[in-house]
């Protein structure tokens, strides 16, 4: 006969995470979670959102017709962000406008040309109108728009032969993502929110389950400690999340075409950093949550939603009043974002990647010691 | 005598949300050797009392001590020594047999050695060997309930905590279970094992009565049905006229009890000499229900006010309820095979069986919630292929758990479920008033049904299946848990219901409750195994030697022909 088991707790956790590692691979909702699930909201947030002005519609109406006003409605015809159209009248192009049929138009005014060969201290000037209704669309409209023109103006010096073109010429680059795709920004902040739902929200259901199906109060009456419970479900939790991303940064790279330009440890090293508090946050909501229903609904509201929105994924931290910006440093998901899009676009800069990793570290601490604390190993 | 295994002393415990503490002040011992019955109805603080035992619930005052430890400051030590099986068994469902074994075997830290010769001794003693493999979750509800006890007995306990271990389980595994159970009881341990039935506590050793969180006794079944010795009668009215004799005892301030049972009614006196008013009565020997009864103070109930707010159905011999050949297939899985039976005005009839047995597929079929594979059923006539909706304006349906809206008041209630049968105005306002007075709601009409009391729930969840007149009333498990008392005033309105012709559909898995049927089937593995009043139903397995069967008997027998039947052809 051989002794005890020494392994005490450990065996304990062990036994309890083969246990869980079996459910996953029985239940076939798994691999929908950890495939389906992370590349159908790549493919939502990579082609269904995008932030980019490609073929908006453009309306033009021209006032006069010189050469000069031809030349630069061509160059709007031509410019591929732009879905342009030619109206005969203002009045024409306003209802287009409120028709929702165009995001903003472009007026030549009769007198552009002589104002622009007179080239006197009274500068020949265009009209844009845009749809404030959707500012995002109507910055982006008013921005181009801006770009078409002074290409064209610099074009036009050229011709006319003056060997000095305007005293300043701006000419716009952008670094990190040169065709200014948001695509290759939102991908990577889309991955941050996938893992937000692999880590918080399956790790609170899987645990608010076991309390709706009575297993947990069986396993509570043996000599499992709440901590022993805790770490047996972060352990085959983890080791899905890490799974899911690398599906994640495989489909950015080659169906998305995201530059890579980090490496793989940089990025695995910001996903285990990310990972403590994700999954911290689920048993934080688990050891509150004793159903399925209620867990999901917490998850959604502290996990999910924050992610989305105060994460800097969909809107920039820098134009958020000062107290939302306060609630966006508690956000584990900012730093994750942040570092994504770091490994993606710019590489490995530690000096961007460390601190993030370093506060994600910390955030992971804090909660899972409130994890530990809250979970007692009672049930009423 | 050794000491006790569990001690508690002025336990107390209070759950924020509820008006009345779970447990109040409940001193009590658990004696090796013995097998302790915890008995009462539902709500009456079992559970609470169980997990007490586990140190998974503290006390708010008092003292919960077990095998030595205080669960209090030393829960561990009191865990590593019980064996417990909580009321859902504890099992994950998509493991197999043999990997619960091997969890439960590695969370009690059993050694190799240890573990084998644990699984040979439990598979063999569960009858599992040949199901190792199988998933928990397509276990039967019987064999589930063996291997969470098998897992609970891993580590050989002292203290083997089960609560509610027999609910819905076919009475044949009860019956088993409960064998196996009593033979692990020996000098060194004890079980615990709770129970709402109260013919399971007669044959325990112990018991702990418990009621709305109190203990109402505490010692031998036989010295608490000793009480009630003498008292407790049969009588054998004319068949058509049970019902009124019932009636008639209900209201007599000298009977402390009556019930149907079958053709005969079962009548506790208050006092010995009383039993000379009730004629040709023969004695018979009393049971612990009787002598719970009589310990809440015993039952009086008058006419129920109901017959005066339900219109008269004229009697007819035509079904009310009819099911010919309903049958439900989900893919290769047959939940109703070829059910066939009818129910006239006036008729309790009753669909008696285990869970999983097809009783709620059956139900569901006749209600027009589910489409029946093959078979028809009618509902006053109205085919419920052709109009589900018409026919269930003529039913009322009374769900298992009541189906109250918990967050609308008693009276938003029946408001709601008015406004639901097409009840509107002026009839509507009158017979939501009409119910409040006579299931006397009043006191209540305010409050949220989910604050109600289990016996007002379950007056509130009759009233609203029938403020609408119905020609049909369909009850699932309708007193399954409640208190006795509880019971026989549902019953009495029931009676009420019977005499003004309504139809009136009922399953139970509860055999007590069989008794108050006219007719009932048994129903078992999909199938219809016997039919007949439940009187039929015993005398067809009456011999030698079962003299005097009980309806559990009579269940187990029929089943066992049936299957037999089944087996040959």
């Amino acid at each position: 006969m051989t002794g005890p088991r020494q392994l005490g707790w450990l065996g304990r956790i062990a036994a309890l995470a083969r246990k869980e590692a079996k459910q996953i691979r029985r239940d076939p909702s798994s691999a929908v979670i950890v495939l389906f699930l992370p590349l159908f909201l790549l493919f939502l947030f990579g082609y269904g959102i995008s932030l980019d002005a490609a073929s908006v519609r453009l309306g033009l109406v021209l006032e006069e017709r010189g050469p000069e006003a031809r030349g630069l409605a061509e160059a709007y015809l031509n410019a591929p962000d732009f879905d342009a159209r030619l109206y005969s009248s203002r009045r024409e192009a306003e209802r287009a406008l409120q028709a929702n049929e165009l995001r903003g138009f472009i007026v030549i005014p009769p007198d552009f040309s002589e104002r622009l060969n007179a080239r006197a201290s009274w500068p020949a000037q265009i009209h844009v109108v845009t749809d404030g209704s959707q500012p995002n669309t109507a910055e982006i409209v008013a921005n181009y728009s801006q770009g078409v023109l002074s290409v064209w103006s610099v074009q036009l010096a050229r011709d006319r032969g003056f060997a000095a073109a305007p005293a300043i010429s701006i000419e716009p680059r952008f670094w990190f993502n040169e065709d200014l795709r948001t695509r290759y920004n939102l991908v990577p902040g889309s991955i941050a929110l996938v893992m937000t739902i692999i880590g918080t929200l399956l790790t609170a259901l899987v645990v608010a389950r076991e309390w709706e199906r009575g297993t947990l109060e069986a396993v509570f009456a043996t000599p499992v400690s709440a901590i022993e419970l805790l770490a047996s479900k972060l352990f085959p939790y983890f080791l899905l999340a890490l799974a899911t991303m690398a599906a994640c940064v495989l489909a950015a790279i080659f169906l998305f075409g995201v530059p890579f330009r980090g490496s793989f440890l940089a990025i695995l090293a910001l996903t285990a950093a990310f990972l403590t508090p994700a999954l911290g946050q689920g048993l934080l909501i688990s050891s509150a949550a004793k159903n399925q229903f209620v867990a999901s609904q917490l998850a959604l509201f502290s996990g999910f939603l924050p992610a989305m929105l105060l994460s800097g994924f969909m809107f920039e931290i820098d134009s958020m009043p000062a107290p939302i910006r306060a609630i966006t440093t508690l956000i584990p998901a900012r730093y994750f974002v942040t570092g994504l899009q770091t490994v993606f676009l710019a590489g490995d800069v530690w000096e961007v990647l460390a601190p993030a990793i370093l506060k994600m570290l910390a955030l992971g601490a804090v909660l899972s010691f409130l994890a530990w604390r809250v979970t007692p190993k009672r049930i009423a | 005598m050794t000491a006790p295994l569990a001690t508690l002393r002025d336990a107390s415990k209070s759950f924020a949300g509820l008006e009345r503490p779970a447990l109040a002040a409940i001193t009590a011992s658990i004696a090796a050797g013995r097998l302790t019955g915890i008995v009462g109805p539902d709500a009456a603080g079992k559970t609470t009392l169980i997990r007490l035992m586990t140190g998974l619930v503290l006390p708010d005052r008092g003292d919960v001590s077990v095998l030595g430890a205080d669960t209090r400051h030393n829960p561990g030590a009191a865990q590593a020594g019980i064996g417990y099986m909580p009321q859902r068994f504890g099992l994950y469902e998509d493991l197999s047999v043999q990997e619960n074994l091997d969890l439960y075997a590695d969370l009690q830290g059993l050694s190799e050695a240890e573990r084998n010769s644990a699984f040979d001794r439990l598979l063999d003693f569960t009858d599992l060997g040949p199901f190792r493999e199988r998933l928990a979750g397509k276990l039967s509800g019987g064999m589930k309930q063996k291997l969470g006890l098998a897992c609970a007995l891993l580590r050989r306990p002292r203290l083997l905590l089960l609560d509610e271990p027999s609910v819905g389980v076919d009475p044949a595994s009860r019956r088993e279970l409960w064998a196996m159970v009593r033979a692990l009881v020996d000098p060194e341990t004890a079980v615990v094992w709770s129970t709402s039935y109260l013919d399971e506590a007669e044959r325990c050793d112990e018991v702990l009565l418990l009621s709305e969180g109190r203990l109402l006794y505490a010692g031998t079944p036989q010295g608490l049905t000793a009480r009630v010795e003498g008292r407790v009668f049969r009588v054998r009215p004319e068949a058509s006229a049970k019902r009124t004799l019932l009636q008639r005892f209900e209201s007599d301030p000298e009977i402390a009890d009556a019930v149907l049972q079958g053709d005969s009614i079962r009548v506790m006196t208050r006092r010995r000499e009383h039993a000379a008013a009730l004629g040709s009565a023969s004695p018979t020997p009393p049971r612990f229900e009787d002598a719970f009864v009589d310990l809440l103070g015993g039952s009086h109930l008058q006419d129920s006010p109901l017959a005066a707010a339900m219109r008269t159905i004229p009697p007819s011999d035509v079904p009310v309820i009819e099911a010919r050949g309903l049958t439900k297939t989900f893919g290769a899985f047959t939940a109703a095979e070829n059910i066939t039976f009818q129910v006239r005005p006036g008729e309790i009839f009753g669909l008696l069986g285990p869970n999983g047995a097809g009783k709620s597929t059956t139900f569901k079929m006749l209600c027009g919630l589910l489409r029946p594979s093959s078979g028809e059923g009618h509902v006053a006539g109205i085919d419920l292929r052709r109009a589900a909706p018409k026919a269930r304006a003529r039913l009322g349906y009374m769900a298992q758990k009541f189906s109250l809206y918990g967050e609308l008041s008693v009276r938003q209630n029946l408001e709601f479920f008015a406004g639901v049968y097409g009840l509107a105005g002026a009839r509507r306002a009158e017979r939501v008033a009409t119910m409040i007075d006579v299931f006397e709601l009043g006191p209540m009409a305010g409050r949220n049904a989910a604050a109600l009391p289990l016996g007002f729930k379950q007056r509130l969840a009759l009233a609203c299946a029938l403020l609408h007149e119905p020609d049909a009333l369909f009850l699932d498990e309708p007193t399954s848990g409640v208190d006795p008392l509880a019971r026989r005033e549902f019953w009495s309105h029931i009676n009420a219901l019977v005499k003004k012709n309504v139809a009136v559909l009922v399953t139970t898995h509860f055999m007590e409750e069989a008794e108050y049927c006219d007719r009932i089937s048994l129903i078992y593995r999909a199938r219809l195994a016997a039919e007949g009043s439940p009187d039929a139903l015993k005398d067809a397995v009456r011999d030698a030697e079962l003299p005097d069967p009980t309806m559990e008997d009579a269940f187990i027998r029929l089943i066992e022909r049936s299957d037999a039947e089944r087996a040959a052809t």
